[in-house]
């Protein structure tokens, strides 16, 4: 690519991005590793040490920080929330798709950009009068408060789309003509053709259960309803100067989303392309 | 859209409605019942929660934001424009504006200087680039609950950063005890958060762009400053507006991260609009209030946005 340059100075300029990333991944990395340092101290040692690399082992804060708080009943809330949030973006999401770029119907055209807008709407807006309809539903504290109203999203539906229109209409057509039903097609035909597509949104989707916290902090009041992100905060709270429980707690709420990105790194950012690109 | 499908009829357009004795016909749509009953089975599901928790929101929070509702009264009282012109006068909700206009320049500014660099130096290819994408990455798949208690925590007066200070020999401020330097961690921590994220979508339109151009700039002795300048920073001005909308979206929404890290605090230093909101919806209990903060920020966000699209002309892009 640079043939016209001596090799001394390519060899210089990669030298120089390495060490502009290496700087970077640091930036990045050193929260992590502190979070994982401090998590093995005694309390004291969280005030005296500045060391980045564990120096003691107390493997044992990880106990005491599950034991001091209830987190196996948040994380079963946690898990059980993003597994019904998820299942359910794969299920309502693909249904709407799938109308979206196979059939015709009045109204497509009108109803489509309605539900782009309201892409475009904060939660904030949206967040007091949904939080009273879900109180008046006596749905507070209860998995039906912290899963239905998240059922759908037009994020899903807009992915999905894309991907359903990839597919050629002469696959649908041939099994019709054999006599295939509409339903018929979509499951034996569409969705079998779409689990690259499928895989992305199960990723984001359950990455936004998992973190979610706006929501979650809304509906639950009581350390059963809790999820993990909710019951973290609280922790700060009420063991704000125990660091090492306090981080110990973080590192074991943030393992799933991280063993979930290293797992599908790839279907997440290709997902990302593509859904930026579009806009 | 739906008028050309129908019309495909050939050569019914091309006669002038004068010439034919009959009314012009128009194509009329014709849909097909076992499609649009299918459509109807497949769309109700998702219509149903969307409708229910997001539209009709929407529409509710328009009328909850003219009330005094209280959040628990059946009876919602009408108080008119008064929830607006409160906030016109609030001084909390101009300070709230402050920090959330200089949260928000900060945050664009970093993005898109940080997304680019990090972007650029992974463009070409590089040993260990998969692996530097990754950890990039990772802050982004992080719950801001978790980063903002670290972030916090490296910020503690006991915590990491004063002691790397102190060891050089300089004392360390209180980070999060002071308004500036409070607002300036949480600028840093979003954009640390969100830094993979933005090198993934420059690296995606960096690798869409055209080859030939540069080449034929190389070709004409352009330098790589020059290339940078003139070629690569205005053909990504598509992408730069989508990660700069993106950032402000962020920002004026943001809540996670301040609620963690500093509560708003200290002394409103950090107390952004939406944090607002929340204080004057959930603590406070007023409701109309709390919602005419999130119209307004609403409206923020879509004016700076349509400004934006003017001024940088992203929506020339396809010419």
């Amino acid at each position: 690519m640079r043939a016209g340059r001596p090799t001394g100075r390519r060899a210089l300029v990669v030298l120089g991005r390495h060490a502009i990333l290496l700087a970077g991944t640091a930036f990045v990395v050193v929260p992590f590793l502190w979070m994982f340092t401090t998590s093995l101290q005694t309390r004291a040692e969280t005030y005296t040490s500045t060391s980045i690399l564990p120096t003691s082992w107390h493997w044992e804060n990880y106990l005491h920080a599950w034991q001091a708080a209830p987190f196996s009943q948040y994380y079963v809330n946690s898990l059980v929330m993003a597994a019904g949030i998820v299942a359910g973006h794969l299920v309502l999401d693909a249904l709407a798709a799938y109308a979206f770029a196979r059939l015709d119907f009045p109204f497509k055209g009108p109803l489509f950009i309605v539900l782009l807008a309201a892409l475009m709407v904060p939660t904030f807006v949206t967040i007091i009068p949904a939080y009273a309809i879900v109180a008046d539903l006596g749905w507070i504290d209860s998995y039906a408060g912290l899963i239905v109203p998240r059922l759908a999203d037009v994020f899903g539906i807009i992915l999905l789309r894309q991907y359903f229109a990839t597919i050629p209409a002469e696959l649908e057509d041939a099994a019709r003509i054999d006599g295939c039903s509409r339903i018929g097609t979509f499951f034996r035909i569409v969705v079998p053709l779409s689990t690259p597509a499928f895989a992305t949104l199960a990723i984001f989707s359950f990455l936004f259960a998992w973190n979610d916290f706006l929501w979650p902090l809304l509906v639950t009041n009581t350390d059963e309803a809790r999820t993990i992100q909710i019951g973290l905060s609280a922790f700060v709270g009420r063991y704000g100067t125990s660091w090492n429980y306090l981080m110990a707690g973080t590192l074991t709420a943030t393992i799933p989303s991280i063993v979930v990105f290293l797992f599908f790194q790839r279907a997440l950012v290709r997902g990302i392309a593509s859904t930026g690109l579009k806009d | 859209m739906s008028t050309t499908h129908a019309g495909a009829r050939p050569g019914s357009d091309t006669v002038p409605d004068g010439a034919r004795g009959t009314a012009p016909r128009r194509p009329v749509r014709r849909y097909q019942r076992e499609q649009v009953l299918t459509a109807a089975l497949f769309l109700t599901p998702a219509l149903l929660v969307l409708g229910v928790f997001v539209l009709y929101p929407i529409v509710s929070a328009a009328h909850i934001s003219l009330t005094s509702w209280n959040g628990f009264d059946p009876v919602k009282p009408f108080v008119g424009l008064d929830n607006y012109a409160r906030l016109a006068h609030d001084r909390q909700a101009w300070n709230s504006l402050l920090v959330t206009v200089l949260y928000g320049a900060g945050v664009c500014l970093l993005s898109v200087v940080s997304g680019l660099a990090v972007a650029l130096l992974l463009d070409r290819p590089l040993r260990g680039r998969g692996f530097y994408r990754g950890v990039y990455f990772l802050p982004a798949v992080t719950s801001s609950v978790a980063a903002a208690i670290v972030w916090r925590y490296m910020l503690d007066p006991a915590g990491l950063v004063n002691a790397v200070l102190g060891r050089l020999g300089l004392g360390g401020p209180d980070w999060l005890q002071d308004r500036w330097l409070a607002l300036g961690a949480l600028t840093l921590l979003t954009v640390w958060k969100n830094l993979g994220f933005n090198a993934v979508l420059y690296l995606t339109a960096l690798q869409a762009l055209p080859h030939g151009v540069f080449e034929a700039a190389q070709l004409d002795g352009a330098s790589y400053r020059q290339r940078l300048r003139r070629i690569t920073v205005p053909l990504l001005a598509p992408m730069t507006f989508f990660v700069v909308v993106q950032a402000l979206i962020t920002s004026f929404q943001a809540f996670d991260l301040v609620y963690v890290l500093t509560e708003g605090g200290p002394r409103g230093g950090t107390e952004v609009l939406g944090m607002l909101m929340y204080r004057e919806a959930f603590r406070l209990g007023d409701f109309g209030y709390g919602t005419a903060i999130a119209f307004v920020t609403l409206c923020l966000v879509l004016g700076v946005t349509l400004v934006q699209w003017r001024v940088t002309g992203a929506g020339r892009v396809d010419r």
